[in-house]
């Protein structure tokens, strides 16, 4: 590692705060200057090595950061200024602090003699981003610069992932202190449990072992723990189907036999089936989410549910397992694996392919087959052309559904969405992040007309740093997923859902984005084929069907027993 | 929320807005607060919290894992009150009117081992510590009198 101080060095806080960074192995940085944070800036100036992304707006910056944790598995680190510049932040920690990804968030702060006079653009980050960040901090003085990064980089990727905040008084990034770095962090470490016990193992396994009808709920966790693998290996030995809750899809190439969907609101059947089925339910590094579970009193009656996650207040929080195991999602299926007993269950997975079978009767081929453009066609068009392994970051709604559910993800990693908080417009700053934490993917974001325009600012961004990304505008001039809602259980009252747009040609246009508009899906084709020839970032508007449902649909407050396939059984 | 009043007890590091962020949570996971009592404890650094709150077996189980992911938490545990010894602490100011009054305030005060801390012209301060019980007792026996003002720390609790 290239490091420009030596211990004992002084030197102004924000020089140390570069220098942090720099020994963190950050390798870019996502931000907008201000008043407050002049003086890292300046600093910055020293440091070529860290990259810095001048975003238009501060949430750009928390969701880009997000996208590049979510690629390179580091914190993704941002920047901003005091005030409004951290307040902006706040919607992008959130969503970090709900689906757990590493992002270091740096706001500057008045100086500390004018803390809690209302200053100019002073606004009490700490307590402001309390409830959305796992930790946060408030450094007046310039000498605990140092240990607080040092804490602060091991909190965001430690044991459950997510955001930190240090916000920095001006004063202690101009003052001058030795420059001292130590990562000590064993006392945080200590608390961690990553492994199970001897006795936790062979209570796992006498369940597998003795299921017959077993099934694997995984989420998010897995991914962060940064192995398919094994979550693969232990399903193969035990031949148990396998389903990726949303923030866990591409856990598992989705060609694999015993890849069985995603559960949920608008899941695939067969994964919503299943748990009203299975007698072992092993849910690895998911949460029992209300979007996969529904109804939690009639969600899996039959089964005994082991629940593994790194974080042991999600065992029992949502939903009380008949074994709750704290650890790392890859570290205990490997320990795992020695304990199970090969097994098969031929009538267990006939099922499924019955329950396939309906989903691709009843939904894919009516979606895939439609005459107009629907937006089912452009994802699996995207996927076809991609041979399935590009990166799909996903916006939020109906088009969100459309990515994760006719995608087909083979490659291990490459789908990304906001999930927990559902921040439309997430997608567009996310996928730069993405692009820009590991350039060598191809990276494909879809979003819709709503979601675009909510950080829209943001292809300033993606010109002026180059980056290669795709964006498949999935255009119904609707907010789709509110309209879909409003059509099944709003009586058709379409209540402030249409949207007039602008002409996204032209706006790409005055942007320097090359674009294209299809209407079909002959042009569509073309247009997929035409964006990834053309070197730059290129933006398709698809115009897609007006009034699309997305289904299969669990209704809101009911079991996932009362599945629907269409509108027609809705009634 | 309902269920049994339980105690909660907390080590965590004795640094600004430590307190917020563990009252915060149980605001943020729905909880009323009945009582909290703070100060230092034995280690040098640590404060030791003590907090009431209802709720069912499972729900205290889970808010007390929630504790202690805060990162500022050294420890935190939730004890039926059968494993503790907890006291709390009430003062209460009362009016005197005459000196057949103060005798008979005074016979109050011993009787529930109270003490008589001040003792102004019209009016005594008198310290109770003891169990919920014994100061909810102690406070209406004392409705006999003018009482000027009445405060209770809450509950502080000892393992056994």
């Amino acid at each position: 590692m290239k490091t420009r101080l030596k211990i004992g060095q002084k030197v102004q806080g924000a020089e140390i705060i570069c220098e942090c960074l720099l020994r963190a192995g950050v390798t870019a940085i996502f931000g907008y200057p201000g008043g407050a944070n002049i003086p890292i800036y300046d600093a910055l100036y020293k440091y070529p090595e860290l990259r810095h992304v001048l975003v238009r707006h501060e949430q750009g910056a928390a969701h880009a950061a997000e996208g590049y944790a979510w690629v390179t598995g580091r914190p993704g680190v941002c920047f901003a200024t005091s005030g409004p510049g951290a307040t902006n932040l706040v919607t992008g920690l959130a969503d970090a602090m709900l689906d757990s990804i590493p992002i270091v968030a740096i706001t500057g702060q008045v100086p500390s003699s004018l803390l809690g006079t209302d200053a100019f653009q002073e606004a009490d980050m700490l307590g402001v981003t309390l409830p959305v960040t796992k930790h946060n901090y408030l450094v007046t003085k310039t000498e605990d610069i140092a240990s607080v990064f040092s804490e602060a980089f091991f909190l965001a990727v430690s044991g459950r992932p997510g955001p930190v905040l240090i916000d920095i008084t001006k004063d202690a990034q101009v003052n001058y202190a030795q420059f001292q770095y130590k990562e000590n962090n064993e006392h945080l470490k200590n608390r961690l449990k990553l492994t199970a016990t001897k006795e936790e193992l062979a209570e796992i396994a006498d369940l597998l072992n003795n299921a017959e009808r077993p099934l694997i709920v995984a989420g998010h966790g897995v991914l962060l723990s940064g192995d398919g693998k094994t979550l693969l290996s232990v399903a193969e030995k035990q031949d148990i189907p396998v389903t990726l809750t949303q923030l866990g899809l591409s856990t598992i190439p989705q060609n694999h036999p015993l890849y069985m969907g995603m559960p949920g609101m608008h899941g695939n059947v067969a994964a919503n089936r299943a748990p009203l089925e299975t007698d072992v339910l092993l849910a690895v590094g998911m949460r029992f989410h209300d979007r996969v579970t529904s109804k939690t009193s009639l969600y899996a009656p039959q089964a005994k549910i082991i629940h593994i996650d790194i974080d042991p207040s999600e065992i029992g929080k949502n939903i009380m397992p008949a074994l709750g195991v704290v650890g790392d999602a890859k570290l205990v299926l490997k320990q795992l694996l020695p304990f199970l007993q090969q097994k098969k269950n031929p009538l267990w997975l006939k099922k499924f392919e019955v329950w396939k079978k309906e989903e691709k009767d009843k939904v894919f081929t009516k979606e895939l087959e439609s005459p107009k453009l629907k937006s089912a066609q452009v994802i699996n068009e995207i996927a076809r052309q991609t041979d399935f392994e590009a990166t799909i970051v996903a916006d939020v709604g109906q088009n969100q559904m459309y990515a994760a559910r006719y995608y087909q993800y083979r490659k291990y990693n490459s789908h990304f969405t906001s999930g927990g908080l559902g921040t439309m417009g997430f997608a567009l700053p996310a996928g730069m992040g993405a692009k820009l934490g590991d350039p060598a993917r191809e990276v494909w974001i879809t979003i819709g007309d709503g979601g675009i325009q909510m950080t829209l600012q943001e292809l300033a961004t993606i010109v002026q740093e180059k980056t290669e990304v795709k964006i498949a505008l999935l255009n119904n001039n609707y907010l789709g997923m509110v309209r879909q809602w409003q059509e099944l259980f709003y009586k058709g009252n379409y209540s402030e859902v249409q949207l007039k747009n602008p002409d996204f040609q032209k706006l790409c246009e005055g942007f320097g984005i090359k674009s294209l508009k299809a209407k079909n899906l002959r042009q569509a084709r073309e247009a997929i084929g035409i964006a990834r020839k053309t070197r730059g970032p290129f933006l398709i508007e698809f115009v897609v069907q007006a009034e699309e449902n997305v289904f299969p649909m669990i209704p809101a407050g009911a079991g996932i027993g009362e599945m629907v396939v269409s509108k027609e059984e809705l009634k | 929320m309902s269920g049994e009043l339980s105690n909660i007890i907390i080590w965590a590091e004795n640094k600004p807005g430590v307190f917020f962020r563990i009252l915060w949570l149980f605001r943020r996971k729905q909880f009323n607060i009945e009582s909290a009592t703070v100060g230092h404890s034995e280690t040098p650094g640590i404060s030791r919290f003590t907090i009431t709150v209802y709720g069912h077996h499972e729900q205290i189980t889970n808010m007390v894992k929630q504790v202690r992911k805060l990162v500022n938490v050294v420890k935190a545990e939730s004890l039926q009150s059968e494993m503790l010894v907890l006291r709390e602490l009430a003062l209460m100011k009362v009016a005197v009117k005459n000196v057949r009054e103060k005798s008979n305030i005074l016979r109050v005060i011993e009787h529930f081992r109270g003490r008589c801390i001040n003792m102004a012209k019209n009016s005594l301060i008198i310290e109770v510590t003891g169990d919920e019980n014994k100061i909810d007792a102690f406070y209406e026996n004392m409705k006999d009198f003018v009482m000027l003002e009445f405060v209770r720390t809450g509950r502080t609790a000892l393992f056994k």
